[in-house]
């Protein structure tokens, strides 16, 4: 695969692979020098039609530390607020020569164009298009995830450090309970993919009017109380997505205090879940609204592993695309 | 494939065991001595010379035996399909102020040592950097050479070497193949083409 567009069409080796070169490049960030010169003299243009700070700032990050040469192009300001087309800023990226261009858009499937189209050679990196997929965001949850039941890089008593403890395993067995705006979420149909190929039990949780169309053809359970999931499935991973605001054209619920209310991850929800379970969250949080301040700063949340290894994750990423001749992921 | 077995295991382990002793003898003693082996069998010799090491001298730290991964530095990246990295792991201590002895398995064309160089002076700064290796083939394409040689064994560079170790591969032996100047002559399931999928262990692939 040249391009990392979805992670459904990633398969279960595949995205251990990616995980596991991930692992590598989160022992960079702990060394005196984080930096490779592993993708020198390569350009990486960071493309975005959609605001973010993030997930910009984590893959400009995750391609200086390979020692890429990093190009922000915002839709803001730019080219495109004057009326140009997707094609011709590709023909543009492509004269300037990038090697990878990393797109966020608000058109599902604007990466697909991208890659199929022959307007521009880079390897494309999906970073979010529309509600379809955020796979990048995906792959550093199960990281996340993966590093927490398995441990990362581990020293044992006499100093040897002790790796592969996560290395070359998957999620079986584990379960994930995914709380919120299931139809407006790219990070959780990413993450629906993602995670059923590695093996685990997704659950989705919602008020039935953010439930997709469709839902039944998914590989996952649907439950529509965020107090009985809880309860029945005894979740090793809640992770909560973020009410987008933005994305609502319509009133599907009656307000914001009785969706934190009924599908909120509050303190009395929190205590109830396992002491070694973990709480998600993509970020950025409404607090007080879909998860409590409390659970959010609470030895269970993940959160700000979750921003250390987006980065990771994303020089894997980068890595894999760009470093060698071809073939990519 | 006539692959001509020119180590054994007793060859191997006396080569060990005479660079073990030259690594004390240069460094007079084991003090702030750290051994990095390069994946994926340097690795093996590594903590093989770190047990060795530890029988001759008691005061030998074993905890000072680790790994260099050096795929992110290597200068071939672009004209290869993506390598897997595999770990680094650096003794607990660093490696600042250190003898860093590299450990690997076949000297070719000094590229794979270039890398772990430039490796190393992104973990810290050692004292000094050594080179201990099981075989060198020749055909240097750098200014590198070898501090500590298991054994010389010059080659023509169509000729591929084999270094098979029995943590890995079942049995301690090194051999040549004389005979496969067509590379496409290779039988595809020969060990070739396991090591080359177990990472850069066969040396002697035709290079551009």
């Amino acid at each position: 695969m040249r391009h990392l567009l979805s992670t459904r069409d990633l398969s279960r080796d595949e995205a251990i692979h990616v995980l596991d070169v991930a692992e590598n490049m989160a022992d960079v960030a702990t060394r005196e020098v984080k930096k490779l010169p592993t993708l020198r003299g390569r350009t990486v243009v960071n493309l975005f039609f959609e605001d973010s700070t993030r997930t910009r700032i984590s893959f400009e990050a995750a391609a200086k530390r390979l020692s890429a040469d990093v190009i922000n192009f915002s839709a803001k300001g730019s080219s495109v607020s004057k009326g140009e087309s997707l094609k011709d800023t590709a023909q543009t990226l492509e004269a300037m020569g990038a090697d990878g261009v990393v797109l966020r858009h608000p058109a599902s499937g604007a990466p697909h164009v991208l890659a199929e189209s022959g307007w521009i050679d880079a390897a494309i990196v999906n970073a979010g298009d529309g509600t379809h997929e955020h796979p990048t965001q995906a792959l550093l949850d199960a990281f996340t995830i993966r590093r927490r039941l398995h441990g990362g890089t581990q020293r044992s008593s006499d100093g040897a450090a002790a790796h592969g403890t996560a290395r070359g395993r998957d999620l079986d067995g584990v379960s994930v309970v995914i709380v919120g705006d299931i139809l407006h979420s790219r990070v959780a149909r990413s993450n629906v993919w993602l995670l059923t190929t590695l093996g685990a039990a997704v659950t989705l949780v919602a008020p039935p009017t953010l439930v997709p169309i469709g839902i039944d053809t998914w590989p996952v359970d649907v439950c529509f109380s965020l107090d009985e999931a809880i309860d029945t499935v005894r979740p090793d991973v809640v992770m909560m997505l973020r009410i987008q605001a933005e994305r609502m054209s319509a009133a599907f619920f009656p307000n914001t205090r009785e969706y934190g209310r009924v599908w909120g991850l509050d303190d009395a929800r929190t205590a109830r879940l396992a002491p070694d379970s973990m709480v998600m969250h993509p970020g950025p949080m409404n607090r007080g609204l879909e998860i409590s301040a409390a659970a959010a700063d609470s030895a269970r949340s993940t959160v700000l592993e979750q921003v250390a290894n987006g980065v990771s994750v994303r020089m894997a990423v980068l890595y894999l695309l760009l470093a060698g001749q071809g073939e990519g992921l | 494939m006539s692959a001509r077995t020119l180590l054994h295991q007793a060859d191997i382990t006396r080569a060990l065991t005479r660079i073990a002793h030259e690594v004390l003898e240069s460094n007079r003693g084991s003090a702030g001595l750290v051994l990095l082996g390069i994946p994926t069998r340097g690795v093996l010799l590594a903590s093989r010379l770190g047990r060795i090491l530890a029988d001759i001298d008691p005061d030998f730290d074993p905890a000072s035996v680790g790994s260099i991964d050096v795929t992110m530095y290597r200068d071939d990246l672009s004209r290869k399909p993506t390598r897997a990295p595999a770990p680094t792991s650096v003794p607990p201590g660093g490696i600042d102020g250190t003898t860093v002895v590299l450990v690997d398995d076949v000297l070719y064309s000094g590229r794979t040592i270039r890398a772990a160089l430039d490796a190393i002076s992104d973990l810290g700064r050692p004292r000094a950097v050594r080179l201990a290796v099981l075989v060198d083939r020749g055909h240097r394409e750098l200014p590198i050479r070898a501090d500590f040689v298991g054994k010389n064994l010059p080659s023509a560079q169509h000729e591929r070497i084999f270094v098979h170790l029995a943590e890995l591969d079942g049995d301690d032996s090194v051999s040549i193949d004389s005979l496969s100047t067509n590379p496409a002559s290779t039988d595809p399931a020969s060990t070739a083409q396991v090591d080359a999928a177990a990472g850069s262990t066969t040396h002697g692939r035709a290079r551009p």
